[in-house]
């Protein structure tokens, strides 16, 4: 069975709870006790209704504040997929959560209010779905049930949305006309929306095409850590373990090691249960190299004729995450991309990005919390990159302030600078 | 594992994804932490985490040692078990004893029906982290167990008193965490977040792995207690009204006799165990813990201590 892991984006009013407490309570995913309490925590609240937001709702300060702050995990299955949902706040000032959120997502599914359109608290999910390049992406018209499930209500809404939309890169979009408070599009097809031609919500989620959303192409293996036994049985056993961020690696394929850029070939593709023949992504597994060569931790194996980009020099897309203080220019911080871990410093904010109109301000010296901006970045030892476009592993990278200690931002790689 | 994956497709399945996620975690913090440590109750998750750590480091050894927080009230079987199991990885013990906490007057034991060694276990479990210096302690914790773990990282920092704030996380993006802290403070790390009970289930069938028989349906002298089957034991005073009787159940959760439940059943096999945990409508800790029933923000309170 194929798992997918979908983000979702909202706030209070726009039902976005309610439409993951019809997806869980629908596949049967709500335990009898979790409905329980919520029942009994809704009437001790005085609510007039069991509040499914208290099910994801999980902390003591989010169900008092009666708000969303972080980002909940939640699971179900249906007979034909394992889902894992990451459930963010929608409101600006939660932009960090729902970077978080999107970043490990093959799919985003964002809610509109038939009623009001393509408002900016849904552009602005949208355009995080695209900056993350989340591949898929559903936009929930909600609320039909208050335009009496109307045709042209819905297309004007779509048409808007689709407008917008236009602007950003995304791959696949798809529009499901929904009432989440009534269920209708969200497990069945509706009877209320006789012309709407597409399939409901979860049959969707369970048919998407993910499996080519991996980069097969660039092969690409960060060692992560060297294994030595050092035991009699395996004395001379020196293997690299780590993960495939992309490509297949095969026994005898010819390889190349970054950064000594020495090539050997692969003596065997190895697991527990023994060697495979090829490994490919996300798989966790031990590679073995024909040639004793000096290979550690932060060292990249690639093909020899497929390289990815190498330098010390970064042009990326940045979102500030840090309460404590913003990021400005010449700060020095330190790096996590891939296994390599380095120092970096921003040397040129190039511009702030307003997520909801998409403007560039050239003229911002600093970016605050929840902020994206484009900077270069000049590191202490050279990266192994790609585009993040092309790969979300090596693509991406984290920059943590070295005296707090604390992730201060997540980064999108666009190239060399 | 066998059979997860059909290469033609370059298709995973579920448990080889979930797996590839918890060894890439486990590989992660060997490579970047100085002294981690595996904490291993016996039960079933527990189980899957050594085998998870096995596998990641296979052919070599364990590169860290395994910490058991041993209440005194445990199941022998589990005792036992957990012996064997750690001897067979070829790892090194290490057991944080709450008795011996108690005999040195760290913590004061509670007294009467309802007391249990449940919460004594963190100061064990703090006393053993700084005495031998570990700074990462993987732990079995899954995000579909209980609400305030559904919001916890994957690394979960902790100050140096152990604490868990769950208002200053660190963002986690991507599959790049941070491990960076300072003397004195630790990293909880918990490879199989993601994880349900059923996947636990699925994969300990599907490995082969050999549980406690605990988690099997057997004869048992048990007593009712708030809607949980308690298990008669030196360990646990029965209030006036509760009887006695013994009933074929089996455990979900492994842990302190005084505080785990178990459930009536008939499941023998892994594949009962399966079917009966897929048809469950109730989940795991609400049904078993009696810990998790305090109240609302129970596991939040107790994981702001430095509870597990």
């Amino acid at each position: 069975m194929e798992l997918l892991r979908f983000a979702t984006a909202g706030s209070v009013d726009d039902g976005k709870s309610t439409l993951i407490g019809r997806l869980l309570y629908d596949t049967k995913s709500i335990f009898q006790d979790q409905l329980e309490s919520v029942e009994r925590t809704s009437q001790q609240m005085g609510n007039e209704y069991t509040n499914l937001a208290l099910l994801t709702d999980g902390l003591r300060a989010e169900r008092e504040q009666g708000i969303t702050i972080d980002v909940a995990y939640r699971y179900f299955a249906t007979p034909r997929r394992k889902f894992i949902i990451a459930d963010t706040p929608g409101h600006i000032q939660y932009t960090r959560n729902m970077v978080t959120g999107a970043s490990t997502a093959d799919l985003a599914l964002v809610l509109v209010d038939v009623r009001k359109g393509a408002v900016e608290q849904s552009r602005r999910h949208a355009f995080l779905a695209s900056l993350l390049r989340i591949p898929h992406l559903v936009v929930c018209v909600n609320k039909m049930d208050l335009v009496d499930f109307d045709r042209d209500a819905y297309e004007k809404a779509k048409a808007e949305f689709r407008e917008f939309a236009m602007k950003l890169d995304i791959n696949d979009l798809t529009f499901i006309p929904v009432s989440a408070l009534h269920g209708d599009n969200i497990v069945e097809r509706s009877l209320n929306t006789p012309w709407y031609e597409g399939t409901s919500l979860l049959h969707h989620l369970e048919e998407v095409h993910i499996a080519s959303d991996r980069n097969l192409v660039d092969a690409r293996f960060p060692v992560q850590y060297v294994i030595r036994p050092q035991t009699d049985e395996h004395h001379d056993y020196r293997g690299y373990a780590g993960t495939v961020v992309g490509g297949v690696f095969k026994p005898g394929d010819e390889v190349m090691v970054l950064p000594s850029g020495f090539t050997t070939t692969i003596a065997s593709v190895d697991t527990f249960d023994g060697p495979v023949d090829e490994a490919f992504a996300p798989m966790s597994v031990t590679i073995r190299l024909t040639d004793d060569l000096d290979v550690s931790r932060g060292d990249m194996i690639c093909r020899p004729n497929n390289q990815p980009l190498a330098g010390q020099d970064i042009d990326a897309m940045l979102c500030w995450m840090s309460e404590a203080s913003p990021l400005t220019p010449r700060t020095k911080l330190a790096i996590k991309h891939t296994t390599r871990s380095a120092r970096a410093m921003v040397t040129d904010l190039r511009y702030r990005l307003d997520v909801n109109t998409l403007h560039r301000d050239e003229s911002a010296t600093s970016l605050g919390l929840n902020e994206i901006g484009r900077v270069s970045l000049r590191c202490t030892q050279p990266l192994f990159f790609d585009e993040y476009r092309r790969n979300r592993s090596t693509g991406s990278f984290v920059l943590i302030d070295e005296t707090t200690n604390a992730t201060v931002a997540a980064g999108m790689i666009l190239g060399e600078s | 594992m066998t059979a997860t994956f059909s290469s033609a497709s370059y298709e995973l399945s579920h448990l080889g994804y979930l797996e590839a996620e918890s060894i890439h975690v486990f590989r992660e913090v060997a490579a970047e932490f100085e002294r981690p440590c595996l904490l291993f109750s016996g039960g079933k998750d527990s189980i899957v985490m050594l085998r998870l750590a096995v596998r990641a480091f296979a052919p070599a050894h364990l590169p860290f040692p395994v910490m058991h927080v041993d209440t005194g009230h445990n199941f022998p079987e589990v005792i036992e078990f957990r012996d064997r199991c750690i001897a067979e990885a070829g790892a090194r013990l290490v057991v944080a004893s709450v008795q011996k906490s108690i005999d040195e007057g760290r913590v004061t034991e509670e007294t009467g029906p309802r007391a249990s060694r449940n919460r004594l276990q963190t100061t064990t479990l703090l006393d053993t982290v700084a005495e031998h210096g570990f700074d990462a302690l993987f732990g079995g914790a899954r995000r579909d167990e209980e609400k305030a773990r559904a919001k916890e990282r994957v690394y979960s920092f902790r100050d140096e008193f152990g604490q868990w704030d769950p208002k200053n996380q660190r963002p986690e993006v991507w599959s790049l965490y941070n491990g960076r802290i300072r003397g004195g403070e630790h990293i909880r790390v918990f490879p199989i977040s993601n994880w349900t009970e059923l996947d636990v289930w699925q994969y300990i069938q599907s490995e082969g792995v050999e549980i406690p028989g605990v988690y099997y349906a057997h004869d048992r002298p048990v007593f009712e207690r708030d809607g949980m089957l308690l298990a008669e034991s030196p360990f646990i005073e029965q209030l006036p009204g509760e009887h006695v009787a013994t009933r074929r159940v089996r455990y979900r959760t492994v842990g302190d006799m005084s505080c785990t439940g178990a459930v009536e059943s008939a499941a023998t096999t892994i594949d009962q165990v399966i079917e009966e945990v897929s048809a469950t409508r109730i989940t795991e800790r609400g049904a078993t813990r009696a810990d998790d029933r305090v109240s609302e923000a129970a596991m939040e309170d107790r994981k702001k201590e430095g509870y597990f």
